[in-house]
């Protein structure tokens, strides 16, 4: 009898649409794999760039400054590998509409590190890369490895990608909070030349994460009639799954001067019940060998997780709660502008060009379903869960010089 | 039914990888020739032509987005409270 149940279950899941799915994907997985160790023996692929940067980033809004170093270094060894190292700090100085709602301002520094190789071998390129992140409530480290293969006369590129992380949560001031969280990403690209001017591109990526997935931090409100505020704060519930999947299409048209266009539109679902989508669309001008500029727009809207509610009527009213502003229905428009002077070495010198480059965008925060707590209610509103909605700028600046050899 | 039209297209995965292994691109006419492709090797038509800048871009939307994904850029951490 008990045989007759497990056969029954065996055959059930060998016959259920999600069993014949997991069973197809596993396949296209593996064929995928097999794809690429034969496309081994076919076209093309070149090693990175050889090249130096240094970066000074800086993010000002909402009041949060976040600014700080990226260094980056490449090199090739032989004809076969290429080598990089990248070191980054964010300093922070923290006094957004989160923390001065729940807690006091605060600074802390994170620094990532990461290295990587990339091995070339008859004209298949693989990389690996190892990356890890530090703050003193948070450590992080994660795992790539990819493979990027041109085929059909060059004009198609494929590209496969899978990232492992994992990370440690901490909580300033309770020594004893640790929880772990652990994520999976699946990458897919393919990459097309369509005319000698147009290039365009598609890219999928499936994120899977596991363990504790909030933000210690975070707090969602509830009225509470007996507060002088007649709210009260609790802490987050997120769910301990998070399965999300995002496509993307991109594409670059050469004009008749040297100049170019581009644009991308994303889609995004996740399990958590988020859908989002991001368009961009950007113009690069040059003047004479010397001059690059470039001009872009980004919009992306959001509708927000199921869990999310920016007032909640009770005390753990639901199992899941949150009013992360991340996790609420919003949109942001950026406008930005790059410049970019190269020059070039002589041909006998060790370095071959190098670019100044500063990066600027604005960007402007629009939120539908969270409410500004630090309104004045005396002026402003007059019951709870009618405050103004918040809304927000931030100004994103990079500055950086490239050197290539 | 279904389980035939998996081993199909596994199958034609497969054809297609053999097709590639045993050299079917040395013989394909691309219809951009090698000679054809200046505009296209300009840095001005690369989507990352400026790797360190591109990877903190997209580090600095997603730390306050929720959408995630398919756009090349890698990071741990967040510095988002």
């Amino acid at each position: 009898m008990e045989q007759e149940a497990v056969v029954a279950v065996i055959r059930q899941k060998m016959t259920s649409p999600s069993g014949t799915v997991r069973k197809l994907l596993t396949r296209l997985i593996f064929a995928c794999i097999i794809l690429g160790v034969f496309a081994w023996q076919a076209l093309a692929a070149v090693l990175p760039q050889d090249r130096s940067d240094a970066m000074y980033h800086s993010y000002q809004g909402g009041g949060m400054s976040i600014d700080g170093p990226s260094i980056l270094l490449r090199k090739k060894i032989g004809n076969h590998v290429s080598v990089s190292a990248n070191y980054y700090v964010d300093t922070i100085s923290g006094a957004s509409i989160d923390v001065l709602a729940t807690a006091s301002p605060y600074s802390e520094e994170r620094t990532e590190n990461s290295v990587g190789v990339d091995f070339l071998h008859n004209k298949t390129l693989m990389s690996l890369n190892y990356t890890t992140s530090s703050e003193n409530d948070f450590e992080a480290q994660s795992i790539h490895f990819g493979v990027s293969q041109d085929f059909f006369g060059d004009l198609t590129t494929l590209t496969l990608g899978y990232a492992k992380g994992n990370d440690e949560v901490g909580k300033t001031g309770d020594e004893s909070f640790l929880e772990l969280a652990e994520r999976q990403n699946y990458q897919l690209g393919i990459t097309q030349v369509i005319t000698k001017n147009m290039i365009l591109g598609v890219s999928v990526e499936n994120v899977s994460d596991q363990g504790y997935l909030n933000n210690p931090y975070r707090s969602v409100r509830f009225l509470d009639a007996n507060s002088a505020r007649g709210y009260r704060f609790e802490t987050e519930v997120y769910p301990n799954t998070r399965r999300s999947n995002a496509a993307s299409v991109t594409a670059n048209y050469y004009l008749p001067y040297r100049a170019s266009v581009y644009g991308e539109a994303k889609v995004f679902s996740d399990s958590w019940g988020i859908d989002a989508n991001t368009y961009k669309l950007g113009y690069i001008h040059t003047f004479g060998d010397d001059w690059i500029l470039e001009v872009r727009g980004r919009h992306y809207q959001q509708d927000k997780a199921d869990f999310y509610q920016d007032l909640y009527t009770r005390s753990a009213e639901f199992n899941f709660r949150a009013r992360d502003k991340e996790m609420s229905t919003f949109n942001n428009l950026s406008l930005g502008l790059s410049v970019t002077y190269e020059f070039q070495f002589s041909a006998n010198n060790f370095f071959k060009k190098s670019t100044i480059n500063l990066d600027f965008d604005h960007v402007n925060y629009d939120y539908d379903d969270f409410r500004n707590v630090l309104a004045d209610p005396s002026t402003e509103f007059t019951t709870v869960g009618e405050e103004p909605l918040y809304q927000f700028s931030a100004n994103i600046t990079r500055f950086y010089v490239s050197i290539f050899y | 039914m279904k389980l035939n039209r998996s081993k199909s297209l596994c199958c034609l995965i497969a054809i297609m990888a053999l097709g590639l292994a045993s050299g079917c691109s040395s013989t394909f006419e691309p219809w951009v020739k090698p000679y054809e492709r200046d505009n296209l090797a300009d840095p001005i038509m690369s989507m990352n032509r400026n790797p360190v800048s591109m990877a903190y871009t997209h580090h600095a939307y997603q730390a306050r987005e929720g959408a995630r994904g398919a756009e090349g850029g890698a990071g741990g951490g967040c510095g988002c409270n």
